[in-house]
């Protein structure tokens, strides 16, 4: 709290800051070619707007792997560590307390931001990061087979089984053995999460926990959809993908063997890519509803700018994030990652529009985008998603039904609760 | 065990052998007091590198301590292994996912050792013969062994994937399956996945171990008992495995340890689903994903017993290939 | 029908080479699928397909290049290195003394050494990490060398115990006859013999070390200190889901070639050992 008011006044009295002491910050960067050259142009720019230093910190890609170095980190209380990182979306309840409060140096910028993605970095009332781009997911299909059967995108979950084992059926029987109807990532890991989300929220069935903590998945709504889901397995998709993560999914879909693919937005441009075979013939929609009472929903992704709370450098860091939030930065990491940004304007921009025309498809899913419950569930949400995904694989993998299972996660989270989340 | 006792007995403890004489006795003080200087580096550099940490995971074990907040913590007795509260159950030694996981490593384990010790001993015995291109045969057999742990996980998740992965389409080629398997998706067939991806990676280390044991076999010894018109398989069963019996319990004892603590290959193969979770996966859940440091050591000092407990079981066993120990 | 003496050695031959072929075909294949698809490049990736297709080089420019995997291949050499090194060092006197001396609580510390390595090692994590910072190597390969001692020291103390045990002690006798000190009977009479099975250990710690990741990845945190598994674990794709698969297998070929070359270098080492006119003395 002291530090960003002092922060706030540093930013004010600007021309103070350009006679202070030149403070080095340091900045988690990828290792990665592309990314080196996104994390160089915020080098510059930081430095030359700045009197301050800017070094790169190398760290693991994969979430799991990132948040346990940086627990490790924060148990320490080093200071001269790592300032400022980019958090998983998932995390801001988790590693709350490791964040730095950056609600008055940054609340002015929360209009041009996806109001789902800026809302998830709020704990108690206190924003603890900055969007830096924004993910969710997306269902994928297949334009060319659609088309070749005169279907129209799906609207809800039951048209899309139909269809999906109408064509997958029809094209077997023409020699195409090996296709499927639907590939998702279904093994029991954080992204069966995302997928049980979406699928009980499309159905009306809430989010598991609400914005306040209340626990309201054992509904008959939800029990109903994750049904439907286990219904899917070995009539439209494959039981492998009960042991699928993303890429797994994707080679299926990329190779031509599906009809649709729950993904998110990477595997678009990877499967545009010139040596794909499915290049051209992909279309993007969002999530379909369950039912016509259902609506759209997508499972929030992305990644957010945070300070480490022990940072030297208060002043220096909350300067970057603010650099890192502006439109310019994030049209650049979008033009060089192809990662689509968390700000609302950045989609207008030519630019962006040249490089990325299936951006306005995207924003539309955007802007349905549902939040895991993992900032209402503070730090037990890793033991609620894994609760979830649980209860969600013994479901779509038979041992379990769905009205069974909700009342059982019920149970469950119940306990993990406690009192209260904590 | 004992049933070449004096051939055991004549290389084992050589003390035993020396005992008798006075002048052999004060060499004896003398050489166990330079005993202790000799392991004391040893002794040091463990103490510092193991004792250590490990007394911490026993102290944080009886803490509610946060994994990213050691310092703050309360002391909580043995709430973390088992406790009462509101006439339910908590702790670890309540929760069934832990005893669940408690079955998956030990059915793994029995399994995967006990396939890697035939295995092991087949390749150790094949690589002790005489034949051109052995070199080969020994430089092959340990790529399996040096291929980072990480990258063989991975590369096994790929070989195992349904649609595409080799094993299915080697297997379906050889026409043992009809269609493909779902390897990682079935808890059942997943677990075999783990245990196959194992062996492979680990066979080369009982093998190699194995190998080092044979070469160390006196050959006067067989050239003996091939005049007496021993059968290769009672020169195998009188003097090669008496011999070997100590570096293979040892081998042995390592290899379960190992298996004991398998995290890798589990937590990338089926990414710790309750239905395959170990052990340490279950210690690992609560202390790095959960954060609950207290709990999650609590998990780990369990683990350790139970490591410990079946070490001393082996240690036992091999204790009997040492009849002249136990006397004094 | 009895075979002749010739006749057998030519069926046994026969058996040896074909499970020779037979271990070495299941050995290598995944290392010769690895090599393949690290010469592939998109949809090829996930295809199964048994001959080289494609030659695409650019996987290892990559991986090595870009990545500094080059950087970190270096650096496990050292850790590797200095590890067993220092384990072996220490390990063999002290594997003397609990192999061929009789003395109190010898059999205590064998068990307390083999206890010692068998927590979890996510659970020493937290200590270690303490240690290190305390000893101020975090963010080098000290703090590597160090943690590694962990699981390689009793590792390489037991085998060499139980090796030791194996020598006749006729050979030892002799020494003490010759008024050899324990010192020379240690460095001028075990370790000659001891030659393949220290060989062995060592290789086998040294891979060990070669191969750790979770140590790796916790107390180094700079790019150029990495070692081999964490920089192949933190290979990158455009996006968190992407797994750079050629990328990795590139790398995998990569960190695979040294240990094959260092077996190559030891392995009429590997055997050898006690023939039957060493135990005659």
């Amino acid at each position: 709290m002291k530090w960003s008011k002092l922060a706030l006044a540093a930013l004010i009295t600007s021309g103070a800051v350009a006679t202070a002491q030149a403070d080095t910050v340091k900045m988690e960067c990828g290792s990665g070619a592309t990314v080196r050259s996104f994390c160089d142009y915020v080098k510059a720019r930081f430095e030359a707007e700045t009197p301050h230093k800017l070094e790169f910190i190398d760290m693991p890609a994969s979430s799991d792997e990132k948040l346990s170095m940086l627990q490790q980190i924060f148990a320490t209380r080093a200071s001269n560590v790592i300032d400022v990182f980019a958090m998983d979306v998932i995390w801001p309840g988790v590693i709350d307390r490791h964040l730095l409060d950056l609600t008055d140096s940054v609340k002015d910028l929360e209009p041009a931001f996806f109001p789902s993605a800026w809302q998830n970095n709020v704990v108690n009332g206190r924003i603890k990061g900055v969007p830096s781009f924004i993910d969710a997911g997306l269902m994928f299909y297949r334009s060319d087979l659609l088309a070749k059967y005169d279907e129209k995108p799906p609207e809800t979950w039951a048209e899309l089984a139909r269809m999906a084992e109408r064509i997958q059926n029809a094209e077997r029987e023409a020699g195409h053995r090996t296709l499927h109807g639907l590939v998702f990532h279904g093994k029991a890991y954080e992204g069966l999460t995302c997928v049980a989300l979406e699928l009980i929220a499309s159905h009306g069935g809430g989010k598991f926990v609400d914005a306040d903590g209340t626990i309201t998945v054992n509904n008959p709504r939800a029990a109903e959809a994750l049904d439907a889901a286990a219904s899917w397995i070995e009539k439209i998709a494959p039981r492998g993908v009960l042991g699928y993560q993303e890429e797994e999914a994707r080679a299926v879909f990329q190779n031509g063997d599906s009809v649709f693919m729950r993904n998110w937005p990477y595997a678009y441009l990877l499967s545009q890519d010139d040596k794909s075979p499915v290049k051209g013939k992909v279309g993007i929609m969002p999530v379909p509803r369950g039912g016509e009472a259902g609506q759209h929903a997508a499972t929030l992704g992305g990644w957010q700018w945070a300070v480490n709370v022990n940072t030297k450098v208060p002043e220096a860091s909350i300067e970057l994030v603010r650099i890192l939030a502006e439109p310019e930065t994030q049209k650049r990491n979008f033009m060089l990652m192809g990662v689509p940004p968390a700000r609302t304007d950045v989609y207008q921009d030519p630019e962006v529009q040249a490089k990325g025309p299936y951006l306005n498809d995207l924003k539309v899913v955007f802007d349905a985008a549902v939040p895991r419950p993992s900032t209402p569930t503070r730090s037990q949400y890793p033991r609620v998603s894994n609760a979830i995904w649980n209860a969600t694989h013994d479901v779509l993998s038979g041992r379990s039904d769905g009205a069974r299972a909700v009342a059982e996660l019920d149970t469950r989270l119940a306990r993990i609760k406690g009192k209260d989340w904590r | 065990m004992n049933a070449e006792p004096q051939l055991s007995s004549g290389v084992a403890v050589p003390t035993g052998a020396a005992a008798g004489s006075r002048r052999k006795r004060s060499l004896q003080t003398r050489r166990s007091r330079s005993a202790w200087l000799l392991v004391a580096p040893t002794l040091i550099l463990l103490a510092g590198v193991a004792g250590w940490p490990l007394l911490r995971t026993i102290f944080y074990s009886f803490t509610d301590a946060l994994l990213d907040a050691p310092h703050e913590y309360a002391f909580v007795g043995l709430a973390n292994y088992l406790d009462f509260a509101d006439g339910e159950a908590f702790g670890v030694l309540a929760d069934p996912v832990w005893w669940r996981s408690v079955r998956n490593t030990l059915w793994f384990t029995f399994i995967s050792v006990s396939l890697e010790l035939g295995f092991g001993l087949a390749l150790a015995l094949l690589m002790n013969q005489k034949f051109r291109g052995q070199g080969l045969v020994r430089t092959a057999i340990l790529v399996p062994w040096a291929i980072p742990t990480i990258v063989t996980a991975k590369m096994f998740g790929w070989m195992f994937h349904d649609q595409y992965g080799t094993v299915n389409d080697l297997l379906m080629r050889a026409g043992i399956i009809d269609g493909p398997l779902a390897w990682i998706a079935e808890p059942g067939l997943s677990m075999w996945a783990v245990v196959i991806a194992d062996v492979w990676k680990t066979v080369p280390f009982m093998a190699l171990m194995l190998l080092a044991a044979l070469q160390m076999v006196p050959s006067d010894l067989y050239e003996a008992a091939r005049v007496d018109g021993a059968s290769a398989w009672q020169r195998f069963r009188r003097i090669t495995l008496p011999l070997i019996f100590p570096a293979m319990i040892v081998a042995l004892i390592f290899r379960t340890m190992d298996a004991l603590r398998v995290f890798d290959l589990i937590y990338v193969l089926t990414s710790n689903s309750e239905a395959t979770i170990s052990i340490s996966g279950y210690a690992r859940d609560q202390m790095v994903a959960y954060q609950e440091m207290g709990v999650g050591s609590a998990a780990s000092v369990l683990v350790f017993m139970m490591v410990a407990g079946v070490a001393a079981v082996f240690l036992s066993i091999g204790r009997m290939s040492e009849p002249k120990e136990s006397q004094s | 029908m009895k075979l002749t003496r010739k006749q057998r050695h030519i069926g046994s031959q026969i058996w040896i080479y074909a499970a020779s072929a037979l271990a070495v075909l299941i050995c290598v294949f995944p290392l010769y699928y690895a090599i393949l698809t690290s010469l592939r490049t998109g949809q090829d990736l996930f295809l199964p397909n048994y001959l080289p297709t494609t030659f695409h080089w650019d996987n290892y420019v990559t991986s090595l290049v870009q990545n500094g995997v080059g950087r970190s291949l270096l650096n496990s050499v050292v850790v590797a290195t200095v590890t067993v090194g220092a384990c072996l060092l220490v390990s063999i006197s002290g594997a003397f003394a609990l192999a061929r001396i009789r003395f109190r609580g010898q059999k205590a510390i064998l068990f307390t050494v083999l206890c010692v390595s068998m927590f979890p090692q996510v659970a020493v994590l937290s200590g270690m990490f303490e240690l290190v910072r305390f000893l101020g190597l975090y963010d080098s390969l000290g703090a590597l060398v160090l943690s590694y001692a962990t699981f390689s020291l009793p590792f390489t103390i037991w085998v060499l115990t139980t090796f030791m045990r194996n020598i006749p002690v006729e050979l030892e006798e002799a020494a003490i006859v010759d008024g050899a000190s324990l010192w020379v009977i240690i460095t001028r009479v075990f370790a000659p013999i001891l030659g393949p099975a220290l060989v062995t250990t060592g290789l086998l710690a040294f891979i060990g070390a070669w191969n750790e990741f979770m140590f790796a990845l916790t107390f180094v945190l700079s790019t150029e200190n990495r070692t081999v598994p964490v920089a192949i674990a933190l290979l990158q794709g455009a996006s968190q889901y992407e797994l750079p698969w050629g990328a990795i297998m590139a790398a995998s070929v990569t960190v695979t070639l040294p240990i094959i070359v260092l077996v190559l270098i030891f392995q009429k080492r590997i055997v050898g050992g006690l023939t039957a006119g060493a135990v005659k003395g």
